[in-house]
């Protein structure tokens, strides 16, 4: 491949982006496993022997994911070659 | 108070505003001076259609009830944009390279551009999609209503309005405007996507500056509000897990499927680099729309009477502080929603419905029978325009059918449910070449009658399903009932009914498929879907690499056949300058082959074809040989067809050959039988002139007695004697006759009919000349002696040059000795005589025909 | 005075039988053998009546004919012809070509007296 007969610093770079191209197929696995986890909060017993989670606390969490996650996105976007795409996404 | 009068005023005057952004993009675009149309910004914007009047005001009433679970609805959308890389990509790239218009396209393309399946997957988006539009009325009209009881003039004005239908004349008449205005093969509508992104950012600006207002103006900052959240009713984490996950998915899954965000997703998408920056702005843009959600139904919760109805609640707190300018942005906020959401939605399902239900009904009504492609664009647009028409009018008369209220506004999650049954099929399509044509369409029936038995028929209330059915089940089958399938009870029924459609839907479609054969087609077309990334990189051209031009061949051969193929071949291996069949593969040579194949297979076809050969291995050769077969076949018939016609014109000319022969041999006959007649007369003319003169003068001398009796013998004589000509002719013509056929000279047959005339060198000369002592013939010698005795003595007879002279001239020509037409002229050939007047006489002539 | 025939005929025995008769009957004969010189000979002798033959050999006895009747000085000349084919298509086409008279052979010398003699009558 072309990747194989270019100088060392354009291999090291090829296998930065292939990298990223790993990131960015991880990162909606993040997003899935860092929103299922309130699920595992205690919840609002009508008893009222658990004190649940507030949902201030639920908003600040939720809306924190949000926003890592937006910003991985960002950088990762930021970061990928534009020709990157238009390769050939089985290689590693 | 003049509130409603300005609203109205305001209301107009942002139509007027979005019809002249709209407007201004389409010109832009046509001039070419549309870059910053072409902005990943505008992209991500537009993708905010997801955001519609439901979200816009129903999240507010969703959190009020529910707490954080509204937020599902965000957060689906979210994964699958940062999950990008995925599903995204591909779909944006194979829409782009396959010139996808519609999800219904997308997923008929992938199965061997089934017409069945695209007209299944329209018929599922309009049952899924018109009660979605209807609800976005509902919205319009319960934000004036909102408005109207602040202004007693105006609510009685209002209630003599139906706003609704206002709201869908107008939708439908800027939908015709800007989504029909051109056919453009990308399906591309810039002034369209401008106006909804202008729209995105009024409605996002709105529901920040009231969450902004809540937050700093009602609750007196962020510590003070989040204690009053906590001390709210929903203050408390709450959630139903299943829920949670459930809605998580299905939203995730509608984002995927809805065709109005296919249609900005995929079908809008000028760049697909434009997909990286939405990845981080679009969950961006919908984390601010949600994050004002929950303050602002908690303030409603607190400053707002009991039973006000919390969908308004983005409308009604600002107005409860008199804060009727703000409102106001609130409310061009949802009617932003509404109707940029109604706008796409009627044009990506008038797409599907012109190009899958509408067109073909059309030319197979016509068969073919149209004049040219204007007229097809004609139709197509006038489809188009009527479908927008149809559909909009459908969501209006479903609104006014159910009445409105709650019942409508549970329509939001039903609906994605049902469009979410186009996930397995989309999804399978994109990533597994085995998915087939069948497995399809039977995952499709499965997931989309279980959706409407469980979910879609149920949420109508009563009325349309019994309460009989609803807790007995149809016929009393307990296992059937519409909330407790397989007797499993106390689900939700939305993620009862998801579960199971979606589920059941997913297992059919993999069971079918491995179990189903895909045509051909459907094998290089899931070879080009799940492999795009292969071989889209440049789609215009190939570079060079191994040769194999010998194999592309004899693959072309079989498709367009072999004296085309060759042809081309070798016109192409001139062109580059070398002898022979073979040219080099050079890229102009295969996009050239590329072309003449695409017109027999299709260019998608074509394509895999030519990918196959020059090592870009996406299919395996048998499929491509089974492809070129059945095209072969095609072929076949149709040259099998242009062979029969070649056959009635061979007839024809056959027949009328015969005919000319007919005519011929009819015209011989007369001459035959004239011959004939003036042969017999002549000798019985002297016979009878004769035979009266010797009776009926008297005193004839003895001398003359005797001369004109020998003359009436001499002529009886030759009178019998062409009577047995004519008998040996007959006899010769029916075939019964035994010819004395043996090996001679043919020199040797001229001297005997020579001597045999009686002819010497006094009377007349003949002179010989030809191979005539080399020629062997095989034939009756006595027969032929007489053709040459006949020839010469009417050569005699009508010769009257001083010295008559017979050339008789032996020439072979062909194979056979002397044809029969050489013979019939030699009479012709002595000098010094004139052509005989009625040709060759009957001997020479009859016998030598034979 | 006698009248002056000409036979314009190829069969010498058709020639002998019919100038036999026609002597007989008082008309000074006169013979032709030959097709295509027809016309100069008829020109030539200017008979009181022709004879002609339609199987000729050189030329046809239709041409001669047509060729007679396009000259003023043969225009009115009493023609009869003779041919041994029966059909009706070749009466026709002497009618046409401007025969006086048509007769098949064989014919009766009779009738050949009687026609000649009608054809020659004030």
């Amino acid at each position: 491949m072309r990747e194989r007969a270019t100088p060392l610093f354009l291999e090291r770079r090829s296998y930065r982006q292939r990298r990223l191209m790993d990131a960015a197929r991880l990162l909606p696995l993040l997003g899935v496993l860092l929103w299922l986890i309130p699920l595992l909060w205690p919840q609002r017993d009508p008893a009222g022997e658990v004190a649940a989670v507030s949902t201030s606390s639920a908003i600040l969490y939720i809306f924190g994911v949000w926003v890592l996650l937006a910003l991985i996105a960002l950088f990762v976007s930021l970061m990928l070659d534009s020709k990157a795409e238009t390769a050939d996404d089985g290689n590693v | 108070m003049a509130t409603l009068n300005i609203l109205i005023a305001v209301c107009l005057a942002y139509v007027a505003l979005l019809f002249a952004v709209a407007f201004m993009a389409e010109r832009a675009a046509l001039k070419g001076r549309g870059n910053w149309l072409r902005s990943p910004w505008i992209y991500t914007l537009s993708l905010s259609i997801y955001c519609t009047a439901w979200t816009f005001y129903g999240a507010v009433g969703y959190a009020a009830r529910s707490g954080l679970e509204f937020v599902t609805i965000y957060l689906g959308p979210t994964l699958v944009m940062v999950g990008w890389w995925w599903a995204l990509r591909k779909m944006v790239r194979i829409g782009r390279t396959q010139r996808i218009t519609s999800v219904a396209d997308l997923i008929s393309s992938r199965y061997g551009k089934s017409g069945l399946l695209a007209v299944c997957v329209t018929l599922l988006a309009l049952v899924g999609i018109t009660p979605y539009i209807s609800l976005q009325l509902q919205s319009v009209t319960l934000s004036f209503s909102s408005f109207a009881v602040s202004d007693p003039v105006g609510a009685s004005l209002i209630a003599d309005q139906d706003t609704a239908l206002w709201v869908a004349v107008g939708l439908a008449l800027f939908t015709i405007l800007f989504g029909t205005r051109n056919l453009d093969a990308n399906e591309r509508h810039h002034g369209v996507v401008m106006a909804i992104a202008v729209e995105a950012v009024v409605k996002l600006f709105a529901l920040i500056a009231v969450g902004v207002f809540v937050v700093w103006g009602l609750a007196g900052g962020i510590s003070p509000m989040l204690e009053r959240i906590d001390a709210s009713d929903i203050g408390q984490w709450q959630m139903d897990g299943g829920r949670w996950v459930g809605l998580t998915f299905l939203s995730a899954a509608a984002f995927l499927t809805l065709p109005r965000m296919f249609q900005v997703l995929v079908v809008e998408n000028e760049d697909e680099r434009h997909l990286r920056t939405a990845a981080w702005a679009f969950p961006t843009y919908l984390m601010l729309m949600s994050l004002f959600v929950v303050p602002i139904a908690v303030i409603g919760l607190e400053l707002l009477p009991a039973g006000s109805n919390p969908d308004q609640f983005v409308l009604t707190v600002p107005l409860s502080q008199g804060q009727e300018g703000l409102a106001m942005l609130a409310f061009l906020g949802g009617f932003s929603s509404a109707t940029s959401m109604v706008i796409v939605a009627a044009i990506a399902l008038s797409t599907m419905v012109s190009n899958h239900i509408v067109m073909p009904i059309f030319l197979r009504l016509t068969q073919g029978g149209v004049n040219g492609p204007s007229d097809v664009r004609h139709v197509v647009i006038l489809a188009r325009r009527l479908s927008i028409g149809v559909v909009l009018a459908l969501g209006y008369l479903y609104y006014k059918i159910s009445g409105g209220g709650s019942a409508l506004a549970a329509i939001g999650l039903v609906s994605f449910a049902g469009l979410a049954q186009l996930l397995p099929a989309m999804m399978g399509g994109i990533f597994w070449r085995g998915a087939t044509r069948n497995g399809a369409f039977a995952g499709l029936v499965t997931g989309f009658a279980i959706w409407a038995w469980c979910l879609l028929l149920p949420g109508f209330g009563g009325g349309v399903l019994p309460a009989s059915v609803m807790a007995d089940g149809p016929w009393g089958i307990g296992w059937l009932r519409p909330h407790a399938l397989f007797g499993i009870e106390g689900m939700d029924p939305l993620l009862h009914a998801g579960m199971w459609s979606l589920l059941l839907n997913a297992v059919v479609f993999v069971i079918v498929s491995l179990l189903s054969f895909p045509s051909p087609l459907e094998r290089l077309q899931g070879a080009q879907f799940v492999n795009i990334f292969d071989h889209s990189d440049n789609p215009q051209s190939w570079s060079g690499g191994i040769a194999q031009s010998e194999d592309l061949m004899i693959m072309a051969q079989r498709i367009l056949g072999p004296e085309m193929v060759q042809g081309f071949f070798q016109a192409e291996a001139a062109r580059q300058g070398l002898a022979g069949y073979l040219p080099e593969p050079t890229p102009d040579f295969l996009a050239r082959l590329e072309r003449e194949l695409s017109g027999a297979v299709g260019g998608a076809t074509a394509h895999a074809m030519v990918a196959q050969i020059m090592g870009a291995a996406t299919v395996s050769v048998e499929d491509l040989l089974a492809v070129a077969d059945e095209t072969a076949q095609m072929m076949e018939y149709s040259s099998q067809l242009e062979a029969k016609s070649n056959e009635l014109t061979r007839t024809a000319r056959q027949l009328r050959a015969a005919n000319d022969k007919l005519t011929q041999l009819s015209v011989q006959k007369d001459a035959f039988l004239s011959q004939i007649s003036h042969e017999l007369r002549t000798p019985m003319t002297s016979i009878r002139a004769f035979s009266e003169i010797l009776r009926d003068a008297e005193g004839l001398e003895p001398k003359d007695l005797t001369r004109y009796a020998t003359i009436i013998h001499a002529e009886a004589i030759r009178l019998t004697r062409l009577l047995d000509d004519l008998l040996d002719l007959s006899v010769l013509e029916n075939g019964q006759v035994n010819l004395n056929i043996r090996d001679g000279l043919l020199s040797d047959v001229i001297s005997h009919a020579i001597a045999a005339s009686g002819s010497d060198m006094h009377t007349m000369r003949v002179r010989r000349t030809g191979p005539a002592a080399e020629v062997m013939l095989t034939t009756d010698h006595d027969r032929l002696a007489q053709v040459f005795i006949n020839l010469i003595a009417n050569a005699q007879k009508y010769c009257d040059a001083d010295r008559p002279e017979l050339t008789i001239d032996v020439s072979r020509r062909g194979g056979r000795v002397i044809g029969t037409r050489r013979i019939a002229l030699l009479p012709s050939k002595p000098r010094g005589i004139h052509p005989i007047p009625c040709g060759p006489t009957l001997m020479g002539l009859g016998c030598c025909e034979e | 005075m006698a009248k002056h025939v000409l036979i314009i005929e190829d069969e010498p025995n058709i020639i002998e039988a019919i100038s036999f008769i026609l002597s007989r009957d008082g008309w000074q004969v006169d013979t032709h053998s030959n097709g295509h010189d027809a016309v100069a000979v008829v020109r030539a002798r200017a008979p009181d009546l022709v004879i002609l033959d339609v199987m000729l050999p050189g030329r046809s006895g239709y041409d001669i004919l047509t060729d007679l009747r396009a000259n003023p000085e043969t225009q009115d000349l009493p023609i009869l012809m003779l041919t041994a084919r029966g059909q009706a298509r070749d009466r026709e086409m002497a009618e046409k070509a401007g025969a006086s008279r048509f007769m098949t052979k064989p014919f009766s010398n009779a009738d050949v007296i009687e026609a000649l003699n009608a054809l020659v009558a004030p």
